[in-house]
Protein backbone atom coordinates (compact mmCIF):
# COMPACT_ATOMS: atom_id res chain seq x y z
CA UNK A 1 0.00 0.00 0.00
CA UNK A 2 1.47 3.28 -1.32
CA UNK A 3 0.12 6.56 -0.05
CA UNK A 4 0.48 10.22 -1.95
CA UNK A 5 2.02 13.00 -0.49
CA UNK A 6 -1.21 14.28 0.42
CA UNK A 7 -2.23 11.53 2.74
CA UNK A 8 0.93 11.61 4.41
CA UNK A 9 0.60 15.07 5.32
CA UNK A 10 -2.49 14.57 6.54
CA UNK A 11 -1.44 11.89 8.76
CA UNK A 12 1.80 14.14 9.58
CA UNK A 13 -0.61 17.35 10.69
CA UNK A 14 -2.80 15.38 12.70
CA UNK A 15 0.60 13.50 14.77
CA UNK A 16 1.67 17.01 15.27
CA UNK A 17 -1.47 18.68 16.32
CA UNK A 18 -2.78 15.55 18.46
CA UNK A 19 1.01 16.04 19.99
CA UNK A 20 0.74 19.46 20.91
CA UNK A 21 -2.71 19.29 21.89
CA UNK A 22 -1.63 16.56 24.34
CA UNK A 23 1.71 18.02 25.90
CA UNK A 24 0.01 21.54 26.41
CA UNK A 25 -3.18 20.38 27.94
CA UNK A 26 -1.37 17.59 29.83
CA UNK A 27 -0.28 20.01 32.98
CA UNK A 28 -3.64 22.07 32.43
CA UNK A 29 -5.54 19.05 32.89
CA UNK A 30 -3.53 17.90 36.12
CA UNK A 31 -3.92 20.72 37.91
CA UNK A 32 -8.00 20.84 37.07
CA UNK A 33 -8.08 17.16 38.30
CA UNK A 34 -6.17 17.70 41.50
CA UNK A 35 -8.46 20.98 42.30
CA UNK A 36 -11.76 18.92 41.46
CA UNK A 37 -9.71 15.93 43.39
CA UNK A 38 -8.42 17.31 46.53
CA UNK A 39 -10.26 20.83 46.87
CA UNK A 40 -12.95 22.01 48.53
CA UNK A 41 -14.50 26.02 47.02
CA UNK A 42 -17.23 27.90 45.99
CA UNK A 43 -18.33 27.16 42.43
CA UNK A 44 -16.60 23.31 42.08
CA UNK A 45 -19.43 22.13 40.77
CA UNK A 46 -19.79 24.77 38.43
CA UNK A 47 -16.22 24.42 37.18
CA UNK A 48 -16.60 20.62 36.88
CA UNK A 49 -19.76 21.39 34.34
CA UNK A 50 -17.88 23.71 32.72
CA UNK A 51 -14.27 21.52 31.99
CA UNK A 52 -17.04 18.57 30.87
CA UNK A 53 -19.09 21.22 28.45
CA UNK A 54 -17.34 19.65 25.18
CA UNK A 55 -18.32 16.30 25.58
CA UNK A 56 -21.49 17.03 26.03
CA UNK A 57 -22.04 20.11 23.79
CA UNK A 58 -22.36 19.28 19.84
CA UNK A 59 -18.64 19.32 18.50
CA UNK A 60 -20.19 22.07 16.13
CA UNK A 61 -21.31 24.21 18.78
CA UNK A 62 -18.21 23.93 20.18
CA UNK A 63 -15.72 24.61 17.20
CA UNK A 64 -18.41 27.74 16.59
CA UNK A 65 -17.96 28.76 20.30
CA UNK A 66 -13.96 28.69 19.55
CA UNK A 67 -14.20 30.75 15.92
CA UNK A 68 -16.42 33.34 17.98
CA UNK A 69 -13.50 33.66 20.64
CA UNK A 70 -10.32 33.24 18.62
CA UNK A 71 -11.50 34.22 15.19
CA UNK A 72 -9.22 37.26 14.04
CA UNK A 73 -12.45 39.31 15.15
CA UNK A 74 -13.01 37.24 18.62
CA UNK A 75 -12.73 38.90 21.73
CA UNK A 76 -9.51 36.84 22.29
CA UNK A 77 -8.26 36.01 19.09
CA UNK A 78 -8.08 39.98 18.51
CA UNK A 79 -5.79 40.05 21.35
CA UNK A 80 -4.25 37.32 20.59
CA UNK A 81 -3.53 38.26 16.86
CA UNK A 82 -1.82 41.53 18.25
CA UNK A 83 0.50 39.47 19.93
CA UNK A 84 1.29 37.50 16.81
CA UNK A 85 -0.47 34.58 17.88
CA UNK A 86 -3.02 33.49 15.19
CA UNK A 87 -5.33 30.47 15.57
CA UNK A 88 -8.23 30.61 13.36
CA UNK A 89 -8.00 28.75 10.05
CA UNK A 90 -4.35 27.76 10.96
CA UNK A 91 -2.65 23.73 12.26
CA UNK A 92 -2.39 25.71 16.19
CA UNK A 93 -5.99 26.34 16.27
CA UNK A 94 -6.51 22.59 15.37
CA UNK A 95 -4.52 21.87 18.23
CA UNK A 96 -6.48 24.11 20.47
CA UNK A 97 -9.75 22.41 18.95
CA UNK A 98 -8.12 19.17 20.05
CA UNK A 99 -7.21 19.73 23.28
CA UNK A 100 -10.41 21.59 24.47
CA UNK A 101 -12.17 18.36 23.36
CA UNK A 102 -9.59 16.16 24.93
CA UNK A 103 -9.63 17.69 28.27
CA UNK A 104 -12.57 16.41 30.05
CA UNK A 105 -11.35 13.16 28.87
CA UNK A 106 -8.28 13.79 30.62
CA UNK A 107 -9.22 15.26 33.82
CA UNK A 108 -11.53 12.58 34.26
CA UNK A 109 -8.80 9.41 33.91
CA UNK A 110 -6.19 11.81 35.77
CA UNK A 111 -8.79 12.85 38.87
CA UNK A 112 -9.35 9.06 39.13
CA UNK A 113 -5.48 8.69 39.78
CA UNK A 114 -5.27 11.15 42.33
CA UNK A 115 -8.77 10.11 44.25
CA UNK A 116 -6.65 6.63 44.25
CA UNK A 117 -3.95 8.25 45.96
CA UNK A 118 -3.82 7.30 49.91
CA UNK A 119 -3.48 10.78 51.54
CA UNK A 120 -2.15 8.78 54.48
CA UNK A 121 1.20 8.47 52.48
CA UNK A 122 1.23 12.23 51.66
CA UNK A 123 1.02 12.69 55.79
CA UNK A 124 3.64 9.96 56.22
CA UNK A 125 6.01 12.13 53.57
CA UNK A 126 5.17 15.40 54.98
CA UNK A 127 6.13 14.24 58.80
CA UNK A 128 9.82 12.74 57.26
CA UNK A 129 10.17 16.50 56.00
CA UNK A 130 9.28 16.71 53.03
CA UNK A 131 7.51 20.28 51.88
CA UNK A 132 4.16 19.78 50.19
CA UNK A 133 5.86 20.47 46.39
CA UNK A 134 8.27 17.66 47.13
CA UNK A 135 5.83 15.44 48.47
CA UNK A 136 3.47 15.86 44.71
CA UNK A 137 6.51 15.35 43.02
CA UNK A 138 8.12 12.45 45.10
CA UNK A 139 4.78 10.56 46.04
CA UNK A 140 1.86 11.71 44.28
CA UNK A 141 3.07 12.41 40.35
CA UNK A 142 4.78 8.32 40.98
CA UNK A 143 1.85 6.87 42.13
CA UNK A 144 -0.65 8.86 39.65
CA UNK A 145 1.54 7.68 36.50
CA UNK A 146 -0.78 5.54 35.36
CA UNK A 147 -3.49 7.81 35.19
CA UNK A 148 -1.41 9.94 33.71
CA UNK A 149 -0.48 8.00 30.83
CA UNK A 150 -4.45 7.00 30.58
CA UNK A 151 -5.19 10.43 30.63
CA UNK A 152 -2.58 11.81 28.00
CA UNK A 153 -3.47 8.36 25.35
CA UNK A 154 -7.26 9.13 25.79
CA UNK A 155 -6.66 12.80 25.16
CA UNK A 156 -4.06 11.83 21.68
CA UNK A 157 -6.63 9.46 20.76
CA UNK A 158 -9.69 12.25 21.28
CA UNK A 159 -7.43 14.74 19.28
CA UNK A 160 -6.35 12.15 16.62
CA UNK A 161 -10.24 11.42 15.73
CA UNK A 162 -11.72 15.19 16.16
CA UNK A 163 -13.76 16.38 13.17
CA UNK A 164 -16.21 18.66 14.10
CA UNK A 165 -14.83 21.61 16.21
CA UNK A 166 -12.05 21.57 14.44
CA UNK A 167 -13.64 21.81 10.75
CA UNK A 168 -15.63 24.39 11.68
CA UNK A 169 -12.98 26.64 14.16
CA UNK A 170 -9.93 25.98 11.48
CA UNK A 171 -11.93 24.50 8.13
CA UNK A 172 -10.04 22.29 5.99
CA UNK A 173 -7.44 23.89 4.57
CA UNK A 174 -4.48 20.91 3.02
CA UNK A 175 -1.81 21.07 4.79
CA UNK A 176 -2.55 23.42 7.00
CA UNK A 177 -5.63 22.24 8.80
CA UNK A 178 -6.73 19.02 6.87
CA UNK A 179 -6.44 16.35 9.39
CA UNK A 180 -6.94 12.84 8.67
CA UNK A 181 -10.85 12.80 10.05
CA UNK A 182 -11.15 15.82 7.41
CA UNK A 183 -9.13 14.26 4.77
CA UNK A 184 -11.53 10.93 4.68
CA UNK A 185 -14.08 13.12 4.81
CA UNK A 186 -12.81 15.26 1.91
CA UNK A 187 -11.65 12.18 -0.14
CA UNK A 188 -15.62 10.82 0.47
CA UNK A 189 -17.37 13.85 -0.81
CA UNK A 190 -15.35 13.50 -4.31
CA UNK A 191 -16.13 10.68 -7.03
CA UNK A 192 -13.67 7.92 -7.06
CA UNK A 193 -12.31 8.72 -3.51
CA UNK A 194 -13.41 5.74 -1.85
CA UNK A 195 -9.44 4.06 -1.97
CA UNK A 196 -7.79 7.24 -0.98
CA UNK A 197 -10.36 7.33 2.28
CA UNK A 198 -9.89 3.57 2.90
CA UNK A 199 -6.51 4.14 2.59
CA UNK A 200 -6.74 6.72 5.50
CA UNK A 201 -8.97 4.65 7.70
CA UNK A 202 -6.39 2.10 7.74
CA UNK A 203 -3.92 4.66 8.94
CA UNK A 204 -6.08 5.87 11.95
CA UNK A 205 -6.22 2.36 12.56
CA UNK A 206 -2.53 1.59 12.57
CA UNK A 207 -1.98 4.85 14.99
CA UNK A 208 -4.85 4.08 17.12
CA UNK A 209 -4.47 0.36 17.58
CA UNK A 210 -0.31 1.46 18.22
CA UNK A 211 -1.21 3.92 20.53
CA UNK A 212 -3.53 1.53 22.82
CA UNK A 213 -0.62 -1.25 22.63
CA UNK A 214 1.96 1.05 23.80
CA UNK A 215 0.16 2.63 26.45
CA UNK A 216 -1.16 -0.93 27.90
CA UNK A 217 2.60 -2.34 27.92
CA UNK A 218 3.84 1.17 29.66
CA UNK A 219 1.03 0.87 31.96
CA UNK A 220 1.57 -2.45 33.14
CA UNK A 221 5.29 -1.50 33.64
CA UNK A 222 3.96 1.21 35.73
CA UNK A 223 2.11 -0.85 37.99
CA UNK A 224 4.93 -3.07 38.44
CA UNK A 225 7.05 0.32 39.76
CA UNK A 226 4.27 1.54 42.46
CA UNK A 227 4.09 -1.86 43.62
CA UNK A 228 0.25 -2.40 42.71
CA UNK B 1 14.44 16.61 73.95
CA UNK B 2 11.17 17.09 76.25
CA UNK B 3 7.85 17.13 74.70
CA UNK B 4 5.14 19.64 76.98
CA UNK B 5 1.53 19.33 75.54
CA UNK B 6 -1.81 21.21 76.67
CA UNK B 7 -4.66 20.94 73.91
CA UNK B 8 -7.85 20.76 73.23
CA UNK B 9 -9.79 19.93 70.35
CA UNK B 10 -13.41 19.10 69.69
CA UNK B 11 -14.91 16.43 67.66
CA UNK B 12 -18.28 15.65 67.16
CA UNK B 13 -19.29 13.48 70.18
CA UNK B 14 -15.96 13.97 71.70
CA UNK B 15 -13.42 16.94 73.35
CA UNK B 16 -9.86 16.36 73.97
CA UNK B 17 -9.01 18.10 76.78
CA UNK B 18 -5.46 16.54 76.83
CA UNK B 19 -2.42 18.10 78.91
CA UNK B 20 1.20 16.06 78.86
CA UNK B 21 4.68 15.68 79.26
CA UNK B 22 7.69 13.50 77.86
CA UNK B 23 10.68 13.71 78.54
CA UNK B 24 13.80 11.72 77.66
CA UNK B 25 13.15 7.52 77.22
CA UNK B 26 10.04 6.53 76.17
CA UNK B 27 6.70 7.75 77.54
CA UNK B 28 3.76 5.79 76.91
CA UNK B 29 0.48 6.89 75.72
CA UNK B 30 -1.99 4.45 77.44
CA UNK B 31 -5.94 3.93 77.05
CA UNK B 32 -8.86 2.18 75.64
CA UNK B 33 -9.97 2.88 72.09
CA UNK B 34 -11.19 6.17 70.94
CA UNK B 35 -9.56 7.58 73.86
CA UNK B 36 -7.69 10.11 72.49
CA UNK B 37 -4.75 8.41 71.89
CA UNK B 38 -4.04 9.14 67.95
CA UNK B 39 -5.21 12.55 68.36
CA UNK B 40 -2.72 13.41 70.63
CA UNK B 41 0.29 12.02 68.77
CA UNK B 42 -1.26 13.68 65.16
CA UNK B 43 -1.38 16.98 66.84
CA UNK B 44 2.35 16.46 67.99
CA UNK B 45 2.73 15.38 64.17
CA UNK B 46 0.99 18.70 63.14
CA UNK B 47 -1.57 16.25 61.43
CA UNK B 48 -3.81 17.70 63.52
CA UNK B 49 -4.95 21.72 64.37
CA UNK B 50 -5.70 21.70 67.74
CA UNK B 51 -9.01 24.36 68.65
CA UNK B 52 -6.22 26.15 71.58
CA UNK B 53 -3.25 25.35 73.15
CA UNK B 54 0.19 24.75 73.14
CA UNK B 55 3.14 22.55 72.06
CA UNK B 56 6.56 22.73 72.86
CA UNK B 57 9.46 20.13 71.69
CA UNK B 58 12.33 21.61 73.42
CA UNK B 59 12.61 25.44 73.14
CA UNK B 60 10.47 25.10 69.57
CA UNK B 61 7.04 26.08 69.97
CA UNK B 62 4.78 23.96 67.64
CA UNK B 63 1.84 24.98 68.22
CA UNK B 64 0.18 28.08 69.38
CA UNK B 65 -3.23 28.83 69.76
CA UNK B 66 -3.38 31.97 70.86
CA UNK B 67 -0.66 33.09 68.75
CA UNK B 68 -2.35 31.51 65.60
CA UNK B 69 0.82 29.43 65.31
CA UNK B 70 1.20 26.08 63.22
CA UNK B 71 3.98 24.62 62.14
CA UNK B 72 3.41 22.96 59.48
CA UNK B 73 4.41 19.33 59.87
CA UNK B 74 7.58 18.85 57.71
CA UNK B 75 9.11 21.35 60.13
CA UNK B 76 8.50 19.62 63.11
CA UNK B 77 11.29 17.33 63.27
CA UNK B 78 9.33 14.42 64.60
CA UNK B 79 9.35 10.74 63.19
CA UNK B 80 6.03 9.14 63.18
CA UNK B 81 5.84 5.26 62.76
CA UNK B 82 2.07 5.09 61.88
CA UNK B 83 0.17 1.69 62.80
CA UNK B 84 -0.11 1.02 59.06
CA UNK B 85 3.25 1.19 58.24
CA UNK B 86 2.74 3.89 55.25
CA UNK B 87 5.74 3.12 52.93
CA UNK B 88 5.95 4.11 49.77
CA UNK B 89 5.12 1.68 47.00
CA UNK B 90 6.38 2.91 44.34
CA UNK B 91 10.17 3.10 46.32
CA UNK B 92 12.59 0.16 47.52
CA UNK B 93 13.04 -0.27 51.03
CA UNK B 94 16.24 1.45 50.20
CA UNK B 95 14.67 4.62 49.26
CA UNK B 96 11.98 4.52 52.13
CA UNK B 97 14.83 4.47 54.40
CA UNK B 98 16.62 7.17 52.94
CA UNK B 99 13.64 9.58 52.08
CA UNK B 100 13.28 11.82 54.80
CA UNK B 101 17.26 12.62 55.03
CA UNK B 102 17.14 14.44 52.08
CA UNK B 103 15.02 16.85 54.23
CA UNK B 104 17.04 16.50 56.90
CA UNK B 105 18.94 19.93 58.30
CA UNK B 106 22.17 17.65 58.80
CA UNK B 107 23.61 15.44 55.87
CA UNK B 108 22.86 12.05 55.99
CA UNK B 109 25.46 9.88 57.79
CA UNK B 110 26.64 6.81 56.24
CA UNK B 111 27.40 4.90 59.39
CA UNK B 112 24.20 6.34 61.18
CA UNK B 113 21.96 4.80 58.39
CA UNK B 114 24.22 1.45 58.64
CA UNK B 115 23.75 0.77 62.11
CA UNK B 116 20.32 1.50 61.82
CA UNK B 117 19.89 -0.76 58.82
CA UNK B 118 22.10 -3.22 61.18
CA UNK B 119 20.31 -2.84 64.52
CA UNK B 120 16.66 -3.25 62.51
CA UNK B 121 17.67 -6.43 60.66
CA UNK B 122 17.42 -4.67 57.54
CA UNK B 123 20.58 -5.42 55.58
CA UNK B 124 19.16 -8.28 53.18
CA UNK B 125 15.97 -6.37 52.60
CA UNK B 126 17.45 -2.92 50.86
CA UNK B 127 16.20 -4.11 47.43
CA UNK B 128 12.88 -5.18 48.14
CA UNK B 129 9.63 -3.17 47.18
CA UNK B 130 7.22 -2.80 50.33
CA UNK B 131 4.44 -4.91 49.05
CA UNK B 132 6.97 -7.80 49.40
CA UNK B 133 7.79 -7.40 52.97
CA UNK B 134 6.18 -9.45 55.96
CA UNK B 135 4.01 -7.42 58.64
CA UNK B 136 6.68 -7.37 60.99
CA UNK B 137 9.67 -6.32 58.26
CA UNK B 138 7.33 -3.81 57.07
CA UNK B 139 7.30 -1.86 60.50
CA UNK B 140 11.00 -2.20 61.13
CA UNK B 141 11.74 -0.51 57.74
CA UNK B 142 9.16 2.31 58.54
CA UNK B 143 10.67 2.56 62.24
CA UNK B 144 13.96 3.09 60.20
CA UNK B 145 12.58 5.50 57.66
CA UNK B 146 11.17 7.23 60.23
CA UNK B 147 14.35 7.12 62.62
CA UNK B 148 17.20 7.91 59.41
CA UNK B 149 14.92 11.65 58.80
CA UNK B 150 16.66 13.00 62.33
CA UNK B 151 13.81 13.55 64.13
CA UNK B 152 14.10 15.42 67.52
CA UNK B 153 11.49 13.00 68.96
CA UNK B 154 9.92 9.52 67.77
CA UNK B 155 6.09 9.13 68.05
CA UNK B 156 4.93 5.63 67.76
CA UNK B 157 1.59 4.92 66.88
CA UNK B 158 0.55 1.30 68.71
CA UNK B 159 3.39 0.15 65.83
CA UNK B 160 2.57 -3.36 66.83
CA UNK B 161 -1.40 -3.93 66.56
CA UNK B 162 -1.32 -4.91 63.16
CA UNK B 163 0.98 -7.69 63.82
CA UNK B 164 0.01 -11.12 65.58
CA UNK B 165 1.83 -12.14 69.31
CA UNK B 166 4.75 -13.63 67.23
CA UNK B 167 5.64 -10.70 65.33
CA UNK B 168 5.43 -8.92 68.15
CA UNK B 169 8.02 -10.81 69.96
CA UNK B 170 9.92 -10.42 67.00
CA UNK B 171 9.87 -6.38 66.88
CA UNK B 172 10.06 -5.71 70.70
CA UNK B 173 13.91 -6.12 71.01
CA UNK B 174 14.58 -4.08 68.06
CA UNK B 175 12.26 -1.78 70.41
CA UNK B 176 14.26 -1.95 73.36
CA UNK B 177 17.51 -1.88 70.98
CA UNK B 178 16.66 2.01 69.87
CA UNK B 179 15.29 2.75 73.39
CA UNK B 180 18.68 2.05 74.84
CA UNK B 181 20.87 2.48 71.72
CA UNK B 182 19.69 6.15 70.23
CA UNK B 183 18.66 8.07 74.01
CA UNK B 184 15.90 9.67 71.12
CA UNK B 185 12.75 10.65 73.08
CA UNK B 186 9.52 8.33 72.14
CA UNK B 187 5.98 9.42 72.63
CA UNK B 188 4.27 5.35 72.48
CA UNK B 189 0.98 5.17 72.09
CA UNK B 190 -0.34 1.36 73.26
CA UNK B 191 -2.95 -0.35 74.47
CA UNK B 192 -1.30 -3.28 75.35
CA UNK B 193 0.19 -3.26 78.73
CA UNK B 194 2.61 -5.82 78.30
CA UNK B 195 4.32 -3.81 75.87
CA UNK B 196 4.12 -0.80 78.03
CA UNK B 197 5.75 -2.69 80.89
CA UNK B 198 8.71 -3.43 78.77
CA UNK B 199 9.57 -0.24 76.95
CA UNK B 200 7.92 2.65 78.63
CA UNK B 201 9.81 4.84 81.25
CA UNK B 202 7.11 6.87 82.14
CA UNK B 203 3.04 6.28 81.32
CA UNK B 204 0.42 8.76 80.84
CA UNK B 205 -2.99 7.09 81.09
CA UNK B 206 -6.01 8.43 78.94
CA UNK B 207 -9.75 7.92 79.20
CA UNK B 208 -12.81 9.66 77.05
CA UNK B 209 -9.92 12.73 76.15
CA UNK B 210 -8.35 13.37 78.96
CA UNK B 211 -5.65 12.27 80.94
CA UNK B 212 -6.06 10.56 83.84
CA UNK B 213 -3.11 9.49 85.35
CA UNK B 214 0.68 10.09 84.98
CA UNK B 215 4.17 9.14 86.16
CA UNK B 216 6.60 6.56 86.39
CA UNK B 217 5.50 3.03 84.78
CA UNK B 218 6.25 1.04 88.22
CA UNK B 219 4.60 4.08 90.04
CA UNK B 220 1.53 4.14 88.16
CA UNK B 221 1.03 0.18 87.66
CA UNK B 222 1.38 -0.40 91.12
CA UNK B 223 -1.17 2.19 91.84
CA UNK B 224 -4.61 0.46 92.76
CA UNK B 225 -6.18 3.85 92.00
CA UNK B 226 -5.03 3.02 88.24
CA UNK B 227 -6.93 -0.30 88.13
CA UNK B 228 -10.40 0.85 86.55
CA UNK B 229 -8.20 2.21 83.64
CA UNK B 230 -5.57 -0.27 83.19
CA UNK B 231 -8.29 -3.27 83.37
CA UNK B 232 -8.56 -5.74 86.17
CA UNK B 233 -7.34 -8.25 84.23
CA UNK B 234 -4.52 -6.72 82.68
CA UNK B 235 -3.55 -5.03 85.77
CA UNK B 236 -0.29 -5.85 87.37
CA UNK B 237 3.20 -3.96 88.26
CA UNK B 238 6.30 -3.98 86.86
CA UNK B 239 9.34 -4.21 88.92
CA UNK B 240 13.15 -4.26 88.19
CA UNK B 241 14.95 -7.54 88.60
CA UNK B 242 18.85 -8.57 88.49
CA UNK B 243 19.97 -11.77 87.51
CA UNK B 244 21.44 -13.62 90.09
CA UNK B 245 22.29 -16.91 88.50
CA UNK B 246 20.52 -19.58 86.26
CA UNK B 247 20.01 -22.95 88.49
CA UNK B 248 20.35 -26.42 87.16
CA UNK B 249 17.13 -27.66 86.58
CA UNK B 250 16.09 -24.11 84.19
CA UNK B 251 14.98 -21.65 86.61
CA UNK B 252 16.63 -18.19 87.14
CA UNK B 253 16.77 -16.79 90.36
CA UNK B 254 16.16 -13.01 90.24
CA UNK B 255 17.16 -10.63 92.94
CA UNK B 256 14.90 -7.93 93.96
CA UNK B 257 14.73 -5.20 96.82
CA UNK B 258 13.08 -7.26 99.55
CA UNK B 259 14.16 -10.90 98.61
CA UNK B 260 14.42 -13.48 95.15
CA UNK B 261 12.29 -14.84 92.49
CA UNK B 262 12.52 -18.16 91.01
CA UNK B 263 11.24 -18.03 87.53
CA UNK B 264 11.71 -20.17 84.10
CA UNK B 265 12.48 -18.81 80.81
CA UNK B 266 15.11 -16.20 81.35
CA UNK B 267 18.14 -15.96 79.36
CA UNK B 268 19.52 -12.43 80.38
CA UNK B 269 23.18 -13.39 81.52
CA UNK B 270 23.74 -13.12 85.43
CA UNK B 271 24.60 -9.36 86.44
CA UNK B 272 22.19 -7.81 83.89
CA UNK B 273 18.81 -5.72 84.99
CA UNK B 274 15.91 -7.07 83.43
CA UNK B 275 11.70 -6.37 83.89
CA UNK B 276 9.22 -8.56 85.21
CA UNK B 277 5.43 -7.85 85.02
CA UNK B 278 3.77 -9.57 87.85
CA UNK B 279 0.05 -9.26 87.02
CA UNK B 280 -2.41 -8.49 90.11
CA UNK B 281 -4.67 -11.73 89.50
CA UNK B 282 -1.49 -14.19 90.07
CA UNK B 283 -0.64 -13.00 93.17
CA UNK B 284 -2.00 -14.56 96.42
CA UNK B 285 -1.90 -12.84 99.87
CA UNK B 286 -1.44 -14.98 103.13
CA UNK B 287 -1.08 -13.49 107.00
CA UNK B 288 1.37 -16.28 107.80
CA UNK B 289 4.21 -17.73 106.11
CA UNK B 290 2.43 -20.71 104.00
CA UNK B 291 4.08 -24.13 104.73
CA UNK B 292 3.19 -27.18 102.26
CA UNK B 293 2.91 -24.85 98.70
CA UNK B 294 4.06 -25.37 95.42
CA UNK B 295 5.10 -21.89 94.65
CA UNK B 296 9.13 -21.39 95.52
CA UNK B 297 8.19 -17.65 95.68
CA UNK B 298 6.82 -16.54 98.73
CA UNK B 299 8.19 -12.60 99.74
CA UNK B 300 7.82 -11.20 102.96
CA UNK B 301 5.24 -8.06 102.15
CA UNK B 302 3.30 -5.20 103.78
CA UNK B 303 0.42 -4.09 102.99
CA UNK B 304 0.69 -0.48 101.74
CA UNK B 305 -2.70 0.23 99.75
CA UNK B 306 -6.27 -0.92 99.00
CA UNK B 307 -8.76 -0.28 96.46
CA UNK B 308 -12.19 -1.42 96.53
CA UNK B 309 -13.93 -0.73 92.92
CA UNK B 310 -16.93 -1.67 91.78
CA UNK B 311 -17.94 -5.54 92.27
CA UNK B 312 -16.57 -8.28 94.79
CA UNK B 313 -12.70 -7.64 94.12
CA UNK B 314 -10.29 -5.43 96.15
CA UNK B 315 -6.72 -4.37 94.89
CA UNK B 316 -4.04 -4.75 97.41
CA UNK B 317 -1.23 -2.90 96.64
CA UNK B 318 2.01 -4.64 98.44
CA UNK B 319 5.95 -3.56 99.64
CA UNK B 320 8.29 -5.63 98.90
CA UNK B 321 11.02 -3.30 100.19
CA UNK B 322 10.93 -0.34 97.68
CA UNK B 323 9.37 -2.64 94.98
CA UNK B 324 5.68 -2.06 95.02
CA UNK B 325 3.38 -5.10 93.33
CA UNK B 326 -0.75 -5.22 93.08
CA UNK B 327 -2.88 -8.44 94.09
CA UNK B 328 -6.44 -8.90 93.60
CA UNK B 329 -8.60 -10.70 95.57
CA UNK B 330 -12.09 -10.93 96.45
CA UNK B 331 -13.62 -8.12 99.56
CA UNK B 332 -14.52 -11.14 101.55
CA UNK B 333 -10.66 -12.34 101.91
CA UNK B 334 -9.59 -9.01 102.33
CA UNK B 335 -12.09 -8.65 105.66
CA UNK B 336 -11.29 -12.75 106.81
CA UNK B 337 -7.36 -11.49 106.45
CA UNK B 338 -7.85 -7.94 108.45
CA UNK B 339 -6.18 -7.12 105.54
CA UNK B 340 -5.25 -2.93 105.80
CA UNK B 341 -2.44 -0.59 105.40
CA UNK B 342 0.60 -1.51 107.86
CA UNK B 343 -0.57 -5.39 108.01
CA UNK B 344 2.57 -7.80 107.43
CA UNK B 345 1.39 -10.90 104.64
CA UNK B 346 3.32 -13.15 102.09
CA UNK B 347 2.96 -12.08 98.56
CA UNK B 348 3.05 -15.76 96.68
CA UNK B 349 3.59 -15.60 93.45
CA UNK B 350 3.73 -18.38 90.96
CA UNK B 351 6.31 -19.10 88.58
CA UNK B 352 4.40 -18.72 85.91
CA UNK B 353 2.76 -15.29 87.00
CA UNK B 354 5.19 -13.57 84.61
CA UNK B 355 4.33 -14.59 81.08
CA UNK B 356 7.33 -14.96 79.04
CA UNK B 357 6.73 -11.83 76.94
CA UNK B 358 6.95 -9.56 79.86
CA UNK B 359 10.04 -10.44 80.10
CA UNK B 360 12.59 -7.67 78.71
CA UNK B 361 15.69 -5.82 79.12
CA UNK B 362 16.10 -3.20 81.94
CA UNK B 363 16.63 -0.06 80.70
CA UNK B 364 20.28 0.92 80.98
CA UNK B 365 21.32 -2.52 82.23
CA UNK B 366 19.17 -2.45 84.85
CA UNK B 367 19.26 0.77 86.84
CA UNK B 368 16.66 2.14 88.26
CA UNK B 369 13.21 3.01 86.37
CA UNK B 370 12.08 5.88 88.19
CA UNK B 371 13.35 9.14 87.55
Amino acid sequence: MSFTPEELAALGLSLKVSLWATLLSLPLAVAMAWLLARREFAGKAVLSALVHLPLVLPPVVTGYLLLLGFGRQGWLGGALDSVGIVLAFRWTGAALAAAIMGFPLMVRAIRLGFEAVDPRLEEAAATLGAPRAQVFVTVTLPLIAPALLAGAVLGFAKAMGEFGATITFVANIPGETRTLPSAIYTYLQVPGGEAAALRLLSLSLVVAVGAVLASELLARRMAKRIGR
Amino acid sequence: MSLSLDITKSFPGFTLEAALQAGAGVTALFGPSGSGKTSVVNAVAGLLRPDAGRIALGDRVLFDGAAGRMVPPHRRRVGYVFQDSRLFPHMSVAGNLRYGARFAPEPPDPAQEARIVDLLGLGGLLDRRPRALSGGETQRVALGRAILSQPEMLLLDEPLAALDDRRKADILPYLEELRDGLGLSMLYVSHSLGEVARLADRIVVMAGGRVVLSGPVQEVLSDPAALPFVGVREAGAVLSARVLGHEADGLTRLGLDAGELLLPGVTAAPGSGLRIRVLASDVLISRGRPEGLSSRNILPAVVSGLYRGEGPGVAVQLALGRDRILARITARAAAELELAPGAEVFAILKATAVPRQSIGQGVGQGEPLSD
